[in-house]
């Protein structure tokens, strides 16, 4: 049997249930994921997405590489060269269109702390409170 | 939720509307039927489809779809008209009763079964099972909210609750059921275009100096709300919206009326996308940003109970893609110093602070600055996240969190009945779109299937859509399960295979959403509610033909 290099307790990435998560990881592998039966949302049960939907973490398709839009193709590039644009953009359009002129989508599937943080460019920085995410959706 | 997970087991009555929650919450549906199986609960199912929860209701109404406030209005009307109103609670806890009992006054079981096609009696059976229960649990998902009357609907499912006392005790209350992992934070966190952290609204002047102050925000929050998704996506078409950043979403996908979202985007100057993989929205992006997944980050999601829960990160990072925490900062560092730089050029007028602060050392030090800013979650640290998960409000470091919401008193103070008047679905079926479509998930996979179509296992079992239709409507088209069919709406088409089904009653054709080749939300109206501006998914006039 496999012997785990380490378990990690976290919270599952599908639906609103919150189930706790025991990711078992072998050479930086999750092989295996289970449940403790304490957790106080799903007393160790879990569905077929929780369970073994983690192949996507694996996937030759992660994005690895920031990449820029240059003759209607992105190409890859680096990050300072990357974030350097963005900023100087939403600041161009800020300039020349207003605060308003710029929105932000921010993420059901992200952190509480990076949908903090979003927010906090969109009100703080640009000075807009054009932002939302698919709640509603 | 009002309530807890825990406490679901405890109703007497479960009301479930609007939710296939075996396939949507599948772990919720086992606390549900725990309840039915264990303890004898009564399960009221109010869906136009056989779920397989139908399999567990003692009572199963199957409304014409988008009628749900003529069968709730007429449930409100027999559970006054036939005494079970708690008097003691409306009288101690509730105001405009009165204004309730004459908007209801002519909603009868008759009046209702000529609207909604569920016969008279069993309108009256479930208002009196669900009035008579000692503990009555309401829960809905997106059946209920994704509607042109989707905040009425909500209403007059806590108008039901008001009437009968079912608010803060056990195994009561009302449950929306989210449909993300973290849309409960996303939306406590100020991802929302009217407030900030916790639900304090940009209106309120002190509250925005309260946070420009902490912040040393560069420019001054707006007093006026934002726009909402949909409304962004509408400014982008008549050019009042030049520029978006998107992260972790894919509007392409999962907005309504794909087309129109496509040219919105098109019409954009400047699109973002901060991501994990190169999805249909990022593949239209001019600067793509590779983001981390939930295995990779430290941080916290909240579910749909308010519990706070840590998310630990077990995995190296891939390649050069970077923590999303971390995105987020240097970019907000890079348009702070830019603002100082050229603070002349640009903002002059503007600007009241001259540097903001975007050095974290960790994801628990952004949270600190949350709980520091948001009185519901003050007493929350990561310290005692680490121990368990809990459930804001939690004000103080000693407060155990809360379980149950409105226990003595409502956020408000009284709780307010809102009189309601039933309207008609945005588009209904016609001669020429004689059907109607309902959209839904499937157990398998997970919206736009990003990461769901992604996990091999998953994929096997359900590779690809399906459009379900009745059997008798199939046999009257000559329409076979397999045959390739086209639906198509006012708005676009979509083309998949058939399957004939029983479960489904006549005219409704049902598709879930999660296979961009066959795009259910090129057909959804993208009519929406006035309050919430939440699109009307669930009632779409459209019309069938064989390829």
């Amino acid at each position: 049997m496999i012997q785990p290099d380490r378990i990690v307790t976290t919270t599952c990435p599908y639906c609103g249930v919150g189930c706790n998560l025991h990711l078992h990881i072998k050479d930086d592998l999750v092989y295996k994921v289970t449940s403790p039966f304490d957790s106080p949302s799903n007393h160790g049960n879990l569905c077929v997405k929780g369970r073994f939907g983690y192949d996507f973490i694996h996937s030759m398709d992660r994005l690895t590489k920031p990449s820029m839009r240059k003759d209607d193709k992105l190409i890859p590039a680096s990050w300072d060269k990357a974030m350097g644009h963005v900023a100087e953009r939403l600041l161009e359009i800020r300039e020349k269109y207003g605060p308003d002129s710029i929105g932000f989508l921010v993420s059901a599937k992200c952190t509480n702390e990076e949908n903090y943080l979003m927010q906090k460019v969109a009100r703080g920085l640009i000075g807009t409170n054009n932002v939302d995410h698919c709640a509603r959706l | 939720m009002t309530n807890s997970i825990s406490d679901i087991h405890l109703a007497d009555v479960l009301l479930v509307t609007g939710s296939n929650t075996t396939e949507a919450h599948p772990v919720i549906s086992l606390e549900m039927k725990k309840a039915v199986r264990k303890r004898g609960a009564k399960l009221i199912l109010i869906d136009p489809r056989e779920i397989e929860l139908s399999n567990f209701a003692a009572i199963h109404l199957r409304p014409r779809s988008g009628t749900d406030i003529a069968l709730l209005n007429a449930m409100t009307h027999v559970i006054i008209a036939d005494g079970l109103a708690k008097k003691d609670f409306i009288e101690a806890r509730t105001e405009n009763f009165d204004a309730l009992a004459d908007a209801v006054k002519d909603c009868t079981p008759q009046w209702a079964e000529d609207i909604t096609g569920i016969p008279a009696e069993m309108i009256v059976e479930a208002a009196h099972v669900y009035g008579q229960a000692r503990s009555a649990a309401i829960f809905w998902a997106m059946g209920i909210t994704q509607s042109s009357h989707g905040t009425d609907n909500v209403q007059a499912l806590a108008n039901l609750a008001l009437l009968t006392g079912n608010f803060g005790k056990p195994g009561s209350g009302v449950n929306p059921l989210r449909g993300q992992n973290n849309v409960q934070g996303a939306c406590d966190m100020g991802g929302l275009p009217n407030v900030l952290t916790g639900y304090q609204s940009v209106t309120d002047e002190s509250i925005r100096v309260k946070f420009e102050t902490a912040w040393k925000s560069s420019v001054k929050i707006p007093a006026k709300p934002g726009l909402t998704v949909t409304e962004l996506m509408n400014g982008a078409l008549n050019g009042s919206i030049k520029a978006l950043y998107i992260m972790g979403e894919n509007p392409f996908l999962s907005d309504p009326n794909m087309n129109h979202v496509r040219e919105a985007l098109h019409a954009l100057e400047f699109l973002v996308v901060q991501d994990i993989f190169l999805n249909e929205t990022a593949q239209l992006a001019d600067v793509v940003l590779p983001a981390t997944s939930f295995a990779e980050k430290e941080g916290t999601f909240t579910n749909t109970e308010r519990r706070i829960q840590r998310v630990r990160a077990a995995l190296p990072i891939k390649g050069e893609a970077r923590r999303d925490l971390d995105i987020i900062c240097d970019l907000g560092e890079r348009i702070a110093k830019r603002i100082n730089g050229f603070g002349k050029r640009i903002y002059e007028a503007d600007v009241i602070h001259s540097v903001m602060d975007w050095n974290y050392t960790d994801a628990s030090a952004v949270w600190d600055e949350i709980a520091a800013l948001t009185p519901t979650m003050s007493g929350i640290s990561y310290e005692r996240l680490d121990r368990a998960g809990i459930q804001w409000p939690c004000p103080t470091a000693n407060h155990p969190g809360t379980p149950i919401l409105h226990k003595e008193k409502f956020t408000r103070g009284l709780g307010r009945f809102t009189p309601l008047i039933f309207r008609e679905p945005v588009e209904n079926p016609d001669d020429e779109y004689p059907f109607v479509l309902n959209t839904g998930r499937v157990l398998q996979h997970w919206h736009g299937g990003t990461i769901s179509r992604r996990s091999a296992g998953l994929n096997w079992v359900v590779p690809e859509g399906e459009i379900q239709i009745n059997a008798d409507d199939g046999v009257e088209l000559g329409i076979a399960t397999g045959d390739t069919i086209r639906v198509s709406s006012r708005r676009g088409e979509a083309i998949g295979k058939a399957r004939l089904t029983d479960k489904l009653p006549r005219g409704m054709v049902f598709m879930n959403f999660h296979f961009a080749e066959m795009p259910t939300n090129a057909l959804t109206n993208d009519a929406v509610d006035p309050v919430a501006k939440i699109p009307e998914y669930k009632v779409a006039a459209v019309k069938i033909e064989r390829v």
